[in-house]
Order: structure tokens, then C-alpha cells, then sequence
């Protein structure tokens, strides 16, 4: 070792030291977000593959759906087929086709118990035949997450969990864990956990659909028919 | 030796009848099965089944691959064979007949071979084997060392003709098999089992018998029954059904082990029995050149049957769009992969409730969590009246207090009213 030139940069180079500062970007896949300020703060630049994300909404239809959209489109357009098991409600296909989402590569499962649901997310990540994976399980535990977990490694599918918020304080083996509150009608993501440095602050996504921008909309797209702005009535809202 | 000397000297034996027809039954299975191998499958009854397998030596991997792959392969079917192998067909049954776990390769070396035989394994009748025995001919060499003209005279042509045709001086041609159009085979169980997932272990080796029946035949099955016999009732029948045809053992194991997983049954079974109706053709799937990494891509159409096998069939269902003004009928549940309409409407929430739910107004606003503040709209949907189902609703993007985004309509027909039908999620 004498006579060697000792450099520091080559010692902080080496694979087995982690450095408290960066976000771990090699080796894993991921399917982009759509959100430019989304991906920069995930590790590999967008949602993981082969992995658990939680999405933890703070009130049902606050756009948990709506974040996940632009992946799910893309994921859709290359020919992978989604899997959705246990949605809380009936999925509305004209909504989903207006996404961008295929629907001859959909699978809804019912399920009637978290066992099953649990159950059919896991067949679904281990056959390494889905784009992506979407759950709502009603209970779960650690142990059943990490089961989840060992079924989604190796394969290409995101594995998307969605909680309630109050599990936010639990502790879960998902890889990235993402939780939603609304704010200034857009939607404030804060990453609860991720592989590499934690992320003290939220990110603002605008408000998505643009229906809600614009105040008012006509069903008939015809061009020739432009629709007028109108001004909703403040006396109707707020009588 | 009767059986009463048998039973006094084993006190616990076991005595079945011998069932001749199950055993020749049991040789076409194998036969059957034996086709993924070759298409030249021959029958030797009561108990040898002859394949050619000069064409797919290359394939197996040469004449002790080929060995232990049929070692395994037949105890995989539950039998246990004695496999030898030679240049002729008749040579190859004698040496299996008589135990000789051997593989002659050229036809030089099979005199020396069949030399050692003795004269009973060939089949001849009794007087010819007794004569041979006065005379002191107790092996095939010996025989072959008689001279051609006295064999001849005294125990006719048949011994020669069977001598040459075993050493390949005369043509053997035989009638190849041809398996069946249908699969049937069945397993009578050693003792009554009660538990369903016990009975997995037996239905593994029909599997593999249909496996290999399919292989042979370049086919797939859509449906599968397994029949289990009980001793009282009539036979319960298990029915899996598939959405493309399929050969894979693996898959046709894990449906039938979801199914045997939820049976409850009534009656102990004693015997299974697997038939599989129609038979497709399914050409082989060609492997990619590279290799990937991680795990390869599963099926699509397995993993639904498996969740289907499970759950119900009706539990996993697509999803398409039809021509509909009226939201609630807009969407249909199909089969996975149906193809959708392409139409444009509106904006249009990701869920929709099964149900409208109705919304308590106080004062003009409508209350959902609190009071709705109605973001967009209307959107006047009028439709329906050629079936009944008359609707007129304006539709609203409402926001609730909990910032979450809803979509209600004020009904214009029966009570009024305002309803949530979906939610913005």
C-alpha cells in the first residue's frame, strides 16, 4: 500500500459506502410519473418497478387516481395490461378510455375478504404477466406487505397500494411511500418515505382536470359550435 | 403357490384380483403418452410399449440422456419401467422382457447380447420350448449355433424367422399406434382419501399423463374434468375451463389445486379420473434468442384463469364502453379483452357509484360532507326515452370540503333532487 497516491474521491467512489446525500439512482427500472417535479425527487425517476408504492390520500377522490393517469396511459400504450382488485367503486370505462387506458388490457377483480385481495395482488405481481399493479386493501399487516414486497421483486410491474391516511405513522416495507392532501385546488404530494434521503417538502401538482379550470364545459365537441365563456353564477353557489 | 399357503406365510397380504382390461387400458395411456417422444409408437402386449427413437436421439441428448429422461418421465406417470434398447424393435422387446437394462448401438453387437437370453423370453409355445429343452438348447446363442436346415425341420420356420428378424436379416414392419382422439385416463387410489388437497398428488400423474398425450398430439385443451369416485354417491365431476387452449402441466397443477382447495368433500373418493373432451391444435411457443433478465413474461390468459379458478368466474371481469348518453350505462362488464367503442363525452370521473346516492339540500345547495362547491357545468344529459328509462339530469363537477371532487346531477324527472354519481378520483 506504500507509494500508492491516496484520493478521496476515489474512496468515496467505492459501491459499499453510502452517502448520506444522494438518492439511490442505479439499478432500479421505473415507469416515469408525467409529473417533471415528481420524478426528479424519486429515486430512478419515476414510480418503481418490481416494488411497493403506497399512496396514502388524506379523503378518498382527492386525485390519487389522477397522479397515477400519465403512468398508467403510458403503461397502456406500450400493450401491458393493468390489473385493478378490490376498487372501492366501479371504475367508469368512458373515464379511463379518455385517460389514455386501454380498456381490452383492464382486469377488474372483486374480491370479498383483505385475504383476497392480498391474494389476487400477489398472483398478479408474481405472474410478471400485468403493467402494473393497482390494490385497495382494507386491512393489512406488515407481514402480508412484505410478502407483497418478495412477489413484485423481479418483475417489471409497479405494485401501487392505496391506504388510508391514517396509516401513515405505521411502519411498511413498501419501497415509496407518497401521501396526498389537497391544496389551492391542486394536489400536495408529500413523499413519506423513498429509498435514499427523506424529502421534507411537499410538491405542488397543479389541479388536473381541466373541466374544473375552465368553469364550464359542452359536451358537444363539434369546432363549429365554439362555446361561449360564461361566468357561472356566484348567486347559485353561495345563495 | 395358492393363496392360503401365501397368506399363512404373510398373514398381512393383500390380495387384488388381477384386471386385465385396466392393465391393456393402462398400456394405450402410456402409449399415448409416449407419443411427445416420437411418432413411431408401437404396441407389444401384454406389458412393453416400443418406440423409434433413431429420429430424435439428436433431440434428446443421446442415448443416456434418453435413458434417465424416460426413467424419470414414466415415473412421473407413476409406472416404473425396464428400458433397453436396440438397432431392431424385436431385439430391443427381448432384452426389456428378460431384465437387460441394455443399449445396443450397432448391429454387430447384438448377436453377443441376445446370445445370453434364454429361449423362453421369445414367446414360443410350450412344445417347442420343451423340445428345445430335451435337447439341451437353454439360450438364443446356442440356438443360433444349431445348424439352419435341423432347426428348420424340427421346430419349423417360425424360430428362425423370429431370430433373423431380431438380428435385423429380415424386415420386422409393425403397426404404428395412434393415439386417441379423446384423453381418458383413470387412478384407482390405494386407500379412500377424504381431504381434497390430498387427492393433488395422484391427479399430478394424470396431469402428466395428459401432458405428454397433448405433446404428442401438438394440441391444447380448453377444458378439463376430473372425476372422483366415491363408493356410495355418483361421481362428483370438477370442471376447469380455460381461456386459451394450453399444454403446460404447471398451469393445468396450480387451477386445479385452487380448486381443490375450496371442495369440501361429501363422501371419501377412491378413484379419480381425468377426460379432457376436445382437443385444439396449439403449435409450440418460440423461446427469444436472448436471454432476459429477471423473471420471463407470464402469461396473460393463465394468470386470469387463476384468479378465476379461485375467486369465481364472475368475480374477475373487463370492462367496455358502450354508445350511451346515460352515464350507468355507458360502461358494461365483459370478458377481459373485449374491444372498446372509441367515443368522446366530457369530462368524466374515474368512479362511478353503483347506485346514485341522493344528497340532503339546504337552502339551493346541496350537502355532500358539507356543503358542495359546484365547480363546473351543467352538463344536461337527456336521454332514454325509447326503453323506459327516461332520464333528464344537469351535471355538476362539485368540490366538497374534504377537497375532494365529486360529480352530482340535479334529476329533473320523479322527485328531483340532487344525487352524487361519481367521484373525481
Amino acid at each position: 500500500m506504500a507509494g500508492m497516491p491516496f484520493s478521496f474521491a476515489v474512496l468515496l467512489d467505492r459501491p459499499d459506502i453510502w452517502r448520506g446525500d444522494s438518492l439511490n439512482r442505479a439499478g432500479t427500472t421505473t415507469v416515469s410519473c408525467g409529473f417533471p417535479e415528481l420524478d426528479a425527487e424519486l429515486p430512478g425517476g419515476g414510480w418503481p418497478a418490481g416494488a411497493l408504492t403506497e399512496i396514502l390520500p388524506a379523503h378518498e377522490g382527492i386525485g390519487e387516481l389522477r397522479l397515477l393517469g400519465p403512468a398508467l396511459a403510458s403503461l397502456s400504450r406500450s400493450g401491458l395490461p393493468l390489473v385493478w382488485v378490490a376498487p372501492p367503486h366501479l371504475p367508469y370505462a368512458p373515464a379511463l378510455a379518455a385517460a389514455g387506458i386501454d380498456l381490452a388490457r383492464l382486469l377488474i377483480v372483486r374480491t370479498t375478504s383483505a385475504r383476497e385481495t392480498l391474494w389476487a395482488a400477489e398472483q398478479a405481481l408474481r405472474s410478471n404477466a400485468c403493467g402494473a399493479v393497482l390494490a385497495w386493501p382494507q386491512e393489512t399487516k406488515y407481514a402480508e406487505l412484505r410478502r407483497l414486497q418478495i412477489g413484485a421483486e423481479g418483475g417489471r410491474a409497479p405494485a401501487f397500494l392505496f391506504r388510508s391516511a391514517k396509516t401513515a405513522g405505521e411502519s411498511s416495507p413498501a419501497a415509496l411511500r407518497i401521501g396526498l392532501t389537497a391544496a389551492n385546488g391542486g394536489l400536495a404530494v408529500r413523499v413519506l418515505k423513498r429509498r435514499g434521503v427523506p424529502l421534507a417538502r411537499p410538491i405542488l401538482l397543479p389541479a388536473m382536470p381541466p373541466a374544473v379550470r375552465r368553469k364550464n364545459h359542452h359536451v358537444d365537441r363539434h369546432p363549429a359550435a365554439a362555446a361561449a365563456a360564461r361566468n357561472f353564477p356566484a348567486r347559485l353557489v353561495h345563495a | 403357490m395358492p393363496v392360503s399357503a401365501a397368506l399363512s406365510l404373510v398373514p398381512r397380504l393383500r390380495i387384488v384380483p388381477r384386471d386385465q382390461a385396466a392393465e391393456t387400458e393402462a398400456l394405450l395411456g402410456i402409449a399415448a403418452w409416449a407419443g411427445q417422444f416420437t411418432p413411431g409408437v408401437a404396441l407389444e402386449f401384454p406389458s412393453a410399449v416400443l418406440l423409434d427413437l433413431s429420429g430424435s436421439l439428436r433431440l434428446l441428448g443421446g442415448i443416456a440422456a434418453m435413458k434417465q429422461k424416460l426413467l424419470r418421465d414414466t415415473a412421473e406417470i407413476g409406472y416404473r419401467a425396464v428400458i433397453a434398447g436396440a438397432p431392431t424393435p424385436r431385439a430391443a422387446y427381448w432384452l426389456a422382457a428378460a431384465g437387460e437394462e441394455k443399449f445396443i448401438a450397432e448391429l454387430p453387437g447384438l448377436e453377443p447380447a441376445l446370445a445370453l437370453l434364454s429361449v423362453e423370453i421369445p414367446g414360443w409355445e410350450r412344445e417347442t420350448l420343451d423340445a428345445l429343452r430335451s435337447i439341451g438348447v437353454r439360450t438364443l446363442g446356442q440356438l443360433r449355433s444349431l445348424p439352419r436346415e435341423g432347426v428348420a425341420r424340427r421346430f419349423g420356420q417360425a424360430l428362425l424367422r423370429d431370430m433373423d428378424r431380431a438380428l435385423g436379416r429380415l424386415p420386422d414392419p409393425r403397426n404404428f399406434f395412434v393415439s386417441p382422439a379423446r384423453f381418458r385416463s383413470d387412478i384407482e387410489l390405494p386407500a379412500e382419501i377424504a381431504q381434497a388437497e390430498m387427492l393433488l398428488f395422484a391427479a399430478g400423474r394424470l396431469i402428466a399423463q395428459l401432458a405428454g398425450f397433448l405433446a404428442a398430439r401438438s394440441g391444447g385443451v380448453q377444458c378439463l374434468v376430473l372425476k372422483l369416485g366415491h363408493r356410495d354417491r355418483t361421481a362428483t365431476e370438477i370442471a376447469i375451463g380455460l381461456i386459451a387452449p394450453s399444454r403446460d402441466a404447471k398451469h393445468f397443477t396450480l387451477l386445479l389445486r385452487e380448486r381443490l382447495s375450496n371442495l369440501a368433500l361429501v363422501e371419501p373418493v377412491r378413484s379419480i379420473a381425468l377426460e379432457a373432451e376436445d382437443v385444439v391444435p396449439l403449435s409450440g411457443r418460440n423461446l427469444g434468442l436472448a436471454l432476459e433478465q429477471g423473471k420471463p413474461p407470464g402469461e396473460w390468459e393463465h394468470l386470469v384463469e387463476r384468479l378465476r379458478s379461485r375467486l369465481g368466474a364472475d368475480a374477475v371481469y373487463g370492462l367496455a364502453s358502450r354508445a350511451e348518453h346515460r352515464p350507468e350505462r355507458a360502461v358494461a362488464v365483459a370478458e377481459p379483452g373485449s374491444q372498446p367503442s372509441r367515443l368522446d363525452f366530457g369530462e368524466r370521473p374515474f368512479w362511478l357509484l353503483d347506485r346514485p346516492k341522493p344528497l340532503t339540500e339546504i337552502g339551493p345547495v346541496p350537502h355532500y360532507e358539507g356543503p358542495l362547491d359546484l365547480l363546473a357545468g351543467p352538463e344536461r344529459i337527456e336521454s332514454g326515452w325509447w326503453d323506459g328509462d327516461d332520464v333528464a339530469r344537469d351535471y355538476f363537477v362539485a368540490r366538497t370540503p374534504g377537497e375532494s371532487l365529486v360529480w352530482i346531477y340535479r334529476d329533473w324527472r320523479g322527485e328531483g333532487g340532487w344525487y352524487l354519481h361519481g367521484v373525481f378520483a
